[in-house]
């Protein structure tokens, strides 16, 4: 494969807080090819969003993306460019899906007048033309009668309607990269579907590149080709997303996947991961998880763990790629699998 | 297709909704009607304001056919100088809250979006200029720049009315700027300048709309007492404040020329002062675009007393 569309190395996004500098972006580097779709998978507070955040230039003080990082996209590095030419890249080349449909769109102007905004702020040209612009937009993510919804305000629409226009304002320019950031946490389980569904067709048409970011490993099952997990700051695994579901490695991807709810399983009690993501201003010596572990050894405190390669696309930054027979030793990882 | 107007669709809301608002309606059809008032009712007398009709036989007339609200001491026709001063009375209010409002939004709208030292600083300034007087230092002022032509008088009033809202619209701003489609905007490419103007002036207006309405009734009283101390508008100008003025000399021999800029100036302050009650119930953003997008858009209710006038310049309560 050619150059990728998006090249990320060293990635440092710190926070300079009253309580130390919070790194919760720690050195991540991972590539997106053109027309691939990605899943970024953690818990809350590790890091994802915040490395959403970096690829637009968009962290706010006090936190910074530390020299030496860098981004790569369509060949300029996003770290060093100047802030016009961030902004023509943001939403024609590089757009961003948000969590939260209520209060991603401007209460006060129409649903349609917003989406032409969009083309406005980049191509300039007539109103007119940005509204049947939008008109079309509004069509194509699936909303019925889009003439008259355009004149809608968007508390007159649903939630998933909502998130359908929202959708449709970052594909309107047609980037080459879309970063959803939990583009269906917010919604019924229903509309959920219906949304991904939407977010795959659209990809395929389109072939836009797809940055899903979420904690809903069932969310990645269906949607992406690769999967990149996060912990602490770092990747911690990255694989095929039939690979990862078959044989993860890492222990703690092997936790967030019993932490799966399973239909058909006997099970009156999900399992859990003990504990919770440490504080980004304080993250473990050595390998971040292994405090959390249930396989941790000696070497777990003393030694951070590289990514070792596992296999075809398969990294995993775990010292068991060293030593799997500790793994074989441990037959039931997570003990909380509890039974009522 | 074609309309792509926004602001159409609130407005229409808008009026349905003052329409529906009881006391608004009355309020909103005496203001109305005092506006025609001042604009026509001048030209439709057959006297001018300062003409001294005869200064024997037609001084201090009680109301009358040919002189519906009386004369004054110097046989001046009182209706044709009420309605005068309804034109310099409403025109001088607007036009310093106008003035105070674009200020008090411009500085709370850099100093919230900003952020920071900025802010930091420009809150102090504001705190300094929050703790002067205002009534004391428009009579200082005006004692010094007597007398004050209409102009002068406008800009006085506007620039000591501007610090209650600029609070309230860097508060608002404060929160609306960290609403997540302030976010989206940005990550689509809107330039600070279009964040500002487009996606938070919208969303901060409100509470703006209401404070001006309010501030419009104060001002009235405000610069009618003014005239009253005799430091605001001056002969012959007929403000409502100097007409009363006028009136409190003879007060015992001529009640009318007391009771019709007395009636005046009440009458339009509470008109002014529902209209603005009014106006924040029906412009509660929750109310008009439903969902809980933003926090409220009432301004507390302290920010009246911020508003102008709260020292005893009411001609009514002194005279």
């Amino acid at each position: 494969m050619a150059e990728p569309l998006l090249r990320v190395h060293d990635l440092r996004t710190y926070f300079y807080t009253e309580n130390g500098v919070a790194k919760s972006v720690d050195g991540v580097s991972f590539e997106i090819a053109a027309g691939e779709t990605v899943g970024l998978v953690g818990e809350s507070g590790c890091g994802k969003s915040v490395t959403a955040l970096s690829l637009l230039r968009l962290v706010r003080p006090p936190g910074r993306i530390e020299p030496g990082s860098q981004i790569l996209f369509d060949g300029r590095d996003i770290v060093t460019i100047d802030e016009k030419s961030m902004r023509e890249i943001r939403g024609a080349r590089m757009a961003m899906v948000f969590q939260e449909p209520m209060t991603a769109l401007n209460p006060v102007f129409t649903v349609g007048n917003q989406i032409a905004e969009v083309v406005r702020v980049h191509h300039g040209g007539s109103k007119k033309e940005a509204w049947t612009r939008a008109v079309q937009m509004l069509e194509m993510v699936g909303i019925p009668s889009p003439e008259q919804r355009a004149h809608e305000y968007p508390h007159q629409l649903s939630g998933g309607m909502r998130q359908r226009v929202v959708i449709a304002m970052a594909l309107v320019m047609n980037p080459a990269l879309v970063i959803a950031d939990e583009p269906t946490t917010a919604l019924d389980v229903t509309i959920q579907a219906q949304i991904l569904e939407l977010l795959r067709d659209l990809q395929q048409r389109l072939g836009t590149s797809i940055l899903l970011i979420t904690h809903d490993l069932g969310v990645v099952a269906e949607t992406v080709s690769r999967v990149i997990v996060m912990y602490g700051g770092e990747i911690v695994e990255e694989a095929p997303v039939e690979e990862l579901f078959k044989q993860a490695h890492h222990p703690y991807t092997e936790g967030l996947l019993n932490a799966m709810p399973q239909v058909g399983h006997e099970r009156e009690r999900l399992a859990t991961i003990p504990g919770s993501v440490p504080p980004p201003t304080d993250w473990p010596k050595a390998c971040r998880f292994h405090d959390r572990c249930p396989y941790a050894w000696d070497r777990c405190s003393a030694e951070h763990p590289p990514l070792y390669q596992i296999g075809a696309g398969h990294v995993s930054r775990c010292h068991l790629a060293d030593e799997p027979q500790r793994r074989a030793d441990k037959h039931e990882p997570f003990v909380t699998k509890v039974m009522a | 297709m074609s309309d792509v107007n926004t602001a159409r669709g609130v407005q229409r809301s808008l009026i349905g909704r003052l329409w529906r608002h009881k006391s608004a309606r009355w309020a909103a059809a005496i203001i109305l009607l005092l506006v025609v008032a001042a604009i026509f009712g001048p030209m439709l007398t057959s006297y001018t304001g300062s003409e001294q009709l005869d200064i024997v036989k037609l001084k201090n007339m009680p109301p009358s056919w040919h002189h519906p609200l009386g004369t004054d001491q110097y046989s001046r026709d009182l209706l044709t100088r009420v309605l005068l001063g309804a034109r310099i009375s409403l025109a001088v209010a607007t036009l310093a809250v106008l003035m105070s409002m674009t200020v008090g939004t411009a500085y709370g709208l850099i100093s919230g979006y900003a952020g920071g030292v900025v802010d930091s600083i420009m809150m102090r300034v504001l705190d300094g200029f929050l703790s002067i007087p205002r009534v004391l230092l428009l009579i200082a002022v005006l004692t010094l720049w007597n007398p004050v032509p209409l102009s002068g008088l406008i800009v006085l009033l506007g620039a000591t009315g501007w610090f209650g809202v600029s609070r309230i619209v860097r508060t608002q701003t404060m929160t609306t700027r960290h609403v997540e489609f302030v976010d989206a905007a940005r990550a689509l490419g809107a330039s600070d300048t279009r964040i500002v103007w487009r996606h938070l002036l919208p969303n901060i207006i409100t509470p703006v709309i209401v404070t001006a309405t309010l501030a419009v009734g104060n001002v009235i009283a405000l610069e009618a007492g003014l005239s009253y101390l005799g430091v605001g508008a001056r002969e012959p100008t007929p403000s409502w404040g100097s007409i009363f003025l006028d009136g409190v000399e003879f007060f015992a021999g001529n009640w009318w020329v007391v009771l019709f800029p007395g009636i005046a100036i009440v009458a339009t302050v509470l008109a002014f002062n529902v209209l603005g009650d009014a106006l924040r119930d029906v412009l509660d953003p929750r109310q008009l675009h439903g969902g809980p997008a933003l926090p409220a858009g009432k301004p507390a209710p302290s920010s009246n007393a911020n508003a102008p006038l709260t020292l005893g310049t009411d001609p009514i309560q002194n005279g």
